[in-house]
């Protein structure tokens, strides 16, 4: 069991290696270096070469990288394009806001959808299930930025209680963000609940319909304990890797929300540093946001192995 | 018997469903049925007999979109259909216990099997909590199951399929109920894990006096189990009475022919075919469903829907013409084909066959490891003659499948080599073989569901040969389609129809047309009648024959099915885990002194013959791997020698000319 | 030749038929023909809108900036003085045409490499796979931006940076799709007889996986859509002036407070279309008998 789990943590461990690879080549492979962009009309001259060399910037692409990595493996994500600003200093509390926001909307999006979904399979067109299944196309389908102007529109401006736009400072302690954080957090857990309802009703409909169910019907099991005691167990297994791949799709949507909403998260400060060209903020931003999508991937896939009967046995023989 | 009340008893049901446009179409109609306490009763049928269907409405179920419309089922004098879902929770499990079809998927895959039982004593017995585990563990002794302490902790998906059928007959005597119900237990099983299910069912019975409705198709395993029995065609029961009297001389024109269409060890004929297929569902009948089919039929048939009747030797029997029944023949005619053993050159030579499914990683390719298992197969020296049929028999894992993928170039071999007749190399890869060597070698698969593209059309699944290997279009490609259509007993009018739209026989048809249309010399049958039914089953074969004598074409045929081997092959080889033990003709292979193995097949096979005594040598205990030493069998043979059968590979012995068995006991001792 | 050309153009016509009786069926269920007339509605009004729009989206009338619905106004002026309704019903138009021509793209190449990575199997697709993933774990937003931010905005970067990026989902449910199939045996069977591997594909897969691409395809269009409008929301889409729903949304949320139809009208027709196609993509996946399990967006 051990040697699966240390084989998945090199495993992801290798994936993140590759994430900083594309990034690198990716920002590499953009016309002009990270001062070009970043200097932009003045990139030229001595404003250009200082530049340059602050960043080190005149070395081979081979040995940059190769910095760049193993400082961020020590957690030093160096400098903004500007030369001084120290990323992981910018970064810090941004990344705080950001992983609260996203742990407010999980904690309240993950079990709603587990209860919604499990109930619409369990009433499968009923009327329950028509009403949540077609909320529910709605709310995902529509772009986040959308169903964040409604809500604002009729929560802040028309009924007037809560507040529209977030006016805390970055560096201010979680609890400040009450009660700014309530519109951002309704809009992201919607959006996401709607995604996994969906997929824990068809889950769950697949399993009731299925032999063990009709045989533990035959054995006299009552409905509930047969609910719980037989399908759920086989239904939510799946629902893990949805919640995974939800948690990935958080964070694109969560830019789109800082946004609109002006809250001081991670997603945001990427933004702004592609408007500014800062690259070398970019790259720091998306190295640390792929690997907490594999890292968060990983969690999912050895709490699905060590919960499914069937991949857990597989490998203690 | 009949003083006592019974059991259960189904009065006159009619369950049907709602078609596309509304009318409702039934799938069961006006059957009777009464269980007595102690008795056991079969429920015989084809696929879409209503057979399983009857066994759930017979415990008060039906399944989802189906529903009663006539007539009630009472259990110890109550109406099930009437009871509410607290009393049926009640006696479904407790008085009366489903034994499922396929208990791999009957058993929820997330709780351990004893957990499984133990909920079921919870539900229907008055056991404490703490006497849970001991009544588990004396439940899996009953089942025969070897070392219950540490079965009873596992998952269903860490046991064999023997033992998963064993587990959920455990669980359905742990309720303590008056009668079972087994829907198709043994389906999909070893022949020789069925024969010991079917001995602990017969135990079960006369120990406990349980009574039982046992389904199924298979006549051989109802033979052993059921003192009476009740035969289903469309939906109707068409044939009642004493199991013994029916197999021997059924009065009812179509369980004649079924009987005439299992191939079997003991008789000496090919199984005669029965053409066409059954019904589908539909309203009300107006005639006799079998009309089309039956060999007696006269106007009146075709008219007037027969009622059940009683006839002078005690059976019921839903026929017009019943004193007709003696113009059927009871057992097949059709004279077995001709043997030809080595009078030809061989078709197809295979040399030291080896084969394995372990994967190396990169390291130990670089490093030249050696595997570490022994091979899925081995030491395989074959050869088959131009125009002769070779059987290859064994149960699951003795890797029959494993090698015709092999010859069809389909999996690489690890060692060894496949030549053609003419002395050239059949390379392994399927992709560096060149057209006239695809050509020659053809393969037909057991699954007509998956082996033909659901998105083509017949004329489609023909023409990929035909473009392939002949460059044919157009109008020739068409009429060369309809002209072997025409050989495999197909109208021009499939040509254009989907493969959803074709019975199971017809598609299995035109995948034997879509083998032959390539005019090969070989054509490899992967279990090509296990997926079908019976009296299908009986056509194929006689058409594998029939095209067989036309174009001298050599076969290699595997099965399971030992009497299906026997009436088809001239030849057969037994495997046991990827190793040969046998080899001869078929005449001599299945009678006289063999290979202990062999042994244990042949006391194993189910004949549909009340008479027939099983001779049960060996236990079914479930094999892992082949052993890295000695002979594949050490581990079960019931006259293994000692320590030299785990040593050292067992010599070739001949028995006979062209017979030889590879085993350490002499020829003398056997 | 003409041979292949008859076959080919029976198969055409019989599509054709069959596409009909999907319309059909999905036109049977209420959510089907709702869904399948929004966006029929909203196509063809992207097509047509420039011939009717009362003003022209460009013209700022300085003295009516902000102003209520009106007469003249239906819906009101925006913060430019520009007519919100004309720009409404021009919206659309941009944001359809780029999707609509980088979703069959993104499809095509999504599904042929799907569809190979899945037959071929083994190490190699395992490998690729991995790329793949790693590739997917970092955020749209991030990879489209970083493409915008250096080549601009123009329909000419757009539609492929579209296709590009949304063609690689399309790769993971394409091989999931194929892997239903691979181990079937007529695929088998084909291999056995030896056809070559793009026969193969072309000849028994893709037949069969179609359909759960064809629904895929209705999906992936719905979240380039989304990308698109939230692409234009953030300033990196539709360059102003001209009109698009994400960017009106964006302009007008500042006034949102006392003069809400400037977000009201571009909310309603993208919201509308977006349902309008998801509802019709569900309609098709039932009409075609598909399970669909949703997976986020990418």
């Amino acid at each position: 069991m051990t040697k699966m789990l240390t084989r998945r943590v090199l495993l992801g461990f290798f994936t993140i290696i590759i994430v900083s690879i594309i990034i690198f080549t990716g920002v590499e492979l953009l016309p002009g270096d990270a001062c070009t962009a970043f200097l932009d009309r003045d990139a030229f001259g001595k404003l250009l070469e200082n530049c340059r060399e602050n960043l080190g910037l005149n070395r081979s692409g081979l040995v940059r990288y190769f910095e760049w990595a193993f400082a961020a493996l020590q957690g030093d994500l160096g400098v903004a394009a500007n030369g001084t600003t120290s990323i992981g200093e910018l970064v810090g509390d941004r990344l705080k806001n950001s992983l609260f926001l996203a742990g407010c909307s999980l904690s309240v999006g993950i079990p709603l959808a587990i209860f919604l979904g499990v109930l619409t399979g369990l009433k499968r067109d009923k009327p329950i299930d028509i009403i949540v299944s077609t909320g529910a196309i709605f709310a995902m389908t529509i772009p986040e930025f959308v169903s964040a102007t409604i809500l604002i529109l009729i929560f802040s401006v028309w009924l007037g209680w809560l507040p529209g736009i977030v006016v805390v400072s970055a560096s201010a302690p979680v609890q400040d963000f009450f009660p700014e954080i309530i519109l951002p957090v309704v809009v992201l857990a919607m959006v996401m609940t709607a995604h996994m309802l969906r997929m824990v009703r068809s889950s769950v409909i697949d399993v009731m319909s299925g032999d063990y169910v009709q045989m533990a019907t035959l054995k006299g099991v009552p409905y509930w304990r047969l609910v719980f005691q037989h399908a759920l167990p086989n239904a939510l297994l799946p629902a893990i890797n949805v919640v995974a791949l939800t948690i990935a799709w958080l964070v694109g949507g969560v830019v789109v929300i800082e946004v609109v909403f002006n809250y001081p998260g991670l997603g945001r400060m990427m933004i702004d540093a592609i408007s500014d060209r800062d690259l070398p903020v970019v790259q720091a931003i998306a190295l640390i946001v792929g690997s907490a999508y594999v890292g968060v991937n990983l969690a999912a896939d050895m709490l699905t192995m060590f919960l499914n009967p069937r991949l857990r046995t597989m490998y203690v023989k | 018997m009949d003083s006592l009340p019974p059991l259960l008893k189904v009065n006159g049901i009619e369950i049907g469903f709602n078609g596309r446009d509304g009318n409702f179409l039934q799938v069961l109609r006006n059957v009777n049925l009464t269980l007595h306490k102690g008795e056991s009763i079969g429920i015989v049928g084809e696929s879409g007999s209503g057979k399983s269907t009857l066994a759930l409405a017979a415990m008060g179920y039906l399944k989802h979109g189906l529903r009663l419309s006539k007539g009630s089922v009472n259990f110890d004098d109550q109406p099930l259909f009437e009871l509410n879902q607290s009393k049926l929770q009640t006696i479904w499990g407790g008085r009366l216990a489903l034994v499922p079809q396929n208990s791999g998927q009957s058993l929820t895959p997330t709780m351990r099997v004893g957990e499984q039982i133990i909920e079921s004593l919870k539900l229907h017995t008055a056991t404490v909590p703490k006497d849970y585990w001991s009544a588990v563990k004396r439940l899996l002794k009953q089942v025969r199951l070897p070392e219950p302490d540490i079965i009873m902790h596992r998952f269903p998906h860490e046991l064999s399929g023997g033992q998963q059928q064993r587990v959920a007959i455990a669980m359905a005597l742990s309720g303590e109920p008056d009668a079972l119900l087994l829907d198709e237990p043994t389906t999909g099983l070893d022949v020789t894990t069925q024969a010991h299910i079917l001995e602990l069912l017969r135990d079960i019975a006369s120990t406990k006096g349980m009574a039982m409705i046992y389904v199924s198709h298979d006549l051989g395993a109802i033979a052993r189990v059921c003192e009476r029995v009740i035969v289903m065609y469309a939906g109707e029961s068409v044939l009642e009475g004493e199991t013994r009297k029916i197999l021997r001389n059924p009065s009812h024109p179509y369980a004649r022919a079924l009987l005439a269409s299992i191939p079997k060890l003991s008789s000496g004929g090919f199984p005669a075919a029965l053409d066409g297929r059954p019904p589908a569902p539909s309203g009300t009948r107006n005639q006799c469903a079998f009309s089309d089919r039956c060999g007696i039929a006269q106007s009146r048939c075709f008219s007037e829907h027969p009622k059940l009747q009683k006839l002078t030797n005690g059976e019921q029997c839903r026929c017009h013409f019943p004193e007709l029944i003696e113009q059927i023949p009871l057992s097949s005619l059709v004279p077995k084909p001709i043997n030809i053993i080595g009078k030809s050159k061989p078709a197809l030579n295979l040399k030291t066959l080896s084969i394995t499914y372990e994967k190396r990683g990169i390291l130990d390719f670089i490093f030249g490891n050696k595997y570490r298992n022994p091979p899925t197969v081995d030491a395989i020296d074959l050869s088959v003659g131009i125009g002769e049929t070779l059987g290859l028999v064994g149960e699951s894992g003795s890797g029959k499948s494993t090698i015709l993928k092999s010859i069809a170039g389909l999996k690489p071999l690890k060692s060894g080599d496949i030549s053609l007749h003419d002395g050239s190399n059949l390379p392994v890869d399927v992709e560096k073989r060149n057209s006239e060597q695809l050509r020659r070698i053809q393969l037909i698969f057991q699954n007509p569901d998956e082996s033909l593209n659901p998105r083509h059309t017949i004329v489609e699944i023909l023409a990929q040969p035909l473009r392939l290997y002949f460059g044919l279009t157009g109008k020739t490609l068409r009429d060369r389609a309809i002209l072997i259509l025409e050989k495999v007993r197909l109208s021009e009018e499939y040509l254009d129809r989907y493969p959803s739209q074709l019975s199971g026989g017809e598609k299995q048809r035109v995948a034997i047309a879509r083998a032959f249309i390539a005019e090969p010399e070989v054509v490899l049958c992967d279990e090509v009648t296990s997926a079908l039914d019976v009296s299908v089953q009986a056509a194929v074969l006689e058409l594998l024959n029939d095209l067989k004598r036309l174009n001298n074409t050599t076969y290699i045929f595997v099965s399971h099915d030992l009497a299906v081997v026997k009436a088809l092959s001239d030849r057969v080889a037994v495997l046991y885990q990827g190793r040969l033990c046998e080899l001869g003709s078929t005449k001599n292979v299945f009678s006289g002194p063999s290979h202990p193995y062999t042994e244990v097949l042949l006391g194993a096979v189910l004949e549909p013959d009340p008479d027939m005594v099983l001779n049960l040598v060996a236990d079914d205990t479930v094999e892992l791997g082949p052993p890295a030493l000695g002979c594949p069998f050490q581990r079960r043979c019931p006259r293994r020698l000692g320590s030299i059968c785990e040593e050292k590979s067992p010599p070739e012995r001949l028995l006979e000319v062209n017979h030889k068995i590879l085993c350490h006991i002499s020829v003398e001792d056997l | 030749m003409t041979d292949l050309l008859k076959l080919f153009l029976s198969k055409i016509l019989s599509l054709h038929q069959k596409a009909w009786t999907v319309v059909g069926d999905i036109y049977s269920k209420p959510s089907g023909a709702i869904g399948l007339t929004l966006v029929i509605f909203h196509i063809c009004l992207a097509i047509t809108s420039p011939l009717f729009v009362p003003y022209d989206f460009k013209m700022m009338d300085a003295s009516l900036m902000l102003s209520e619905p009106s007469f003249s106004h239906w819906l009101g002026t925006d913060h430019l003085g520009r007519d919100i309704f004309s720009r409404t019903l021009l919206g659309g138009r941009e944001a359809l045409l780029v999707t609509g021509v980088a979703t069959p793209i993104a499809v095509t190449w999504g599904g042929f490499i799907g569809i190979l990575f899945g037959l071929v199997g083994g190490r190699i697709d395992e490998f690729l796979m991995r790329i793949v993933d790693a590739f997917l774990s970092l955020p749209w937003i991030l990879k489209m931006l970083l493409l915008i931010v250096t080549f601009g905005s123009s329909t000419f970067v757009l539609i492929p940076t579209l296709a590009f990026f949304y063609g690689i989902p399309v790769i993971r449910i394409a091989r999931a799709a194929t892997h239903d199939f691979v181990a079937k045996d007529f695929v088998s069977a084909a291999k056995a007889r030896g056809h070559k591997r793009l026969t193969i594909i072309l000849s028994e897969l893709l037949p069969n996986v179609r359909d759960s691409l064809l629904v895929e395809g209705a999906m992936r269009w719905s979240w380039m859509l989304l990308a698109f409008s939230s692409l234009s929301f953030l300033g990196f889409g539709v360059a102003p002036p001209n009109p698009d729903w994400g960017l009106m949304i964006s302009d007008a949320r500042g006034f949102m407070s006392f003069r809400p139809w400037g977000v009201l009208g571009p909310v309603v027709a993208l919201s509308s279309l977006i349902i309008g196609i998801n509802l019709s993509a569900d309609a098709l996946a039932k009409a075609l008998g598909i399970d669909r399990t949703q997976k986020a967006p990418v």
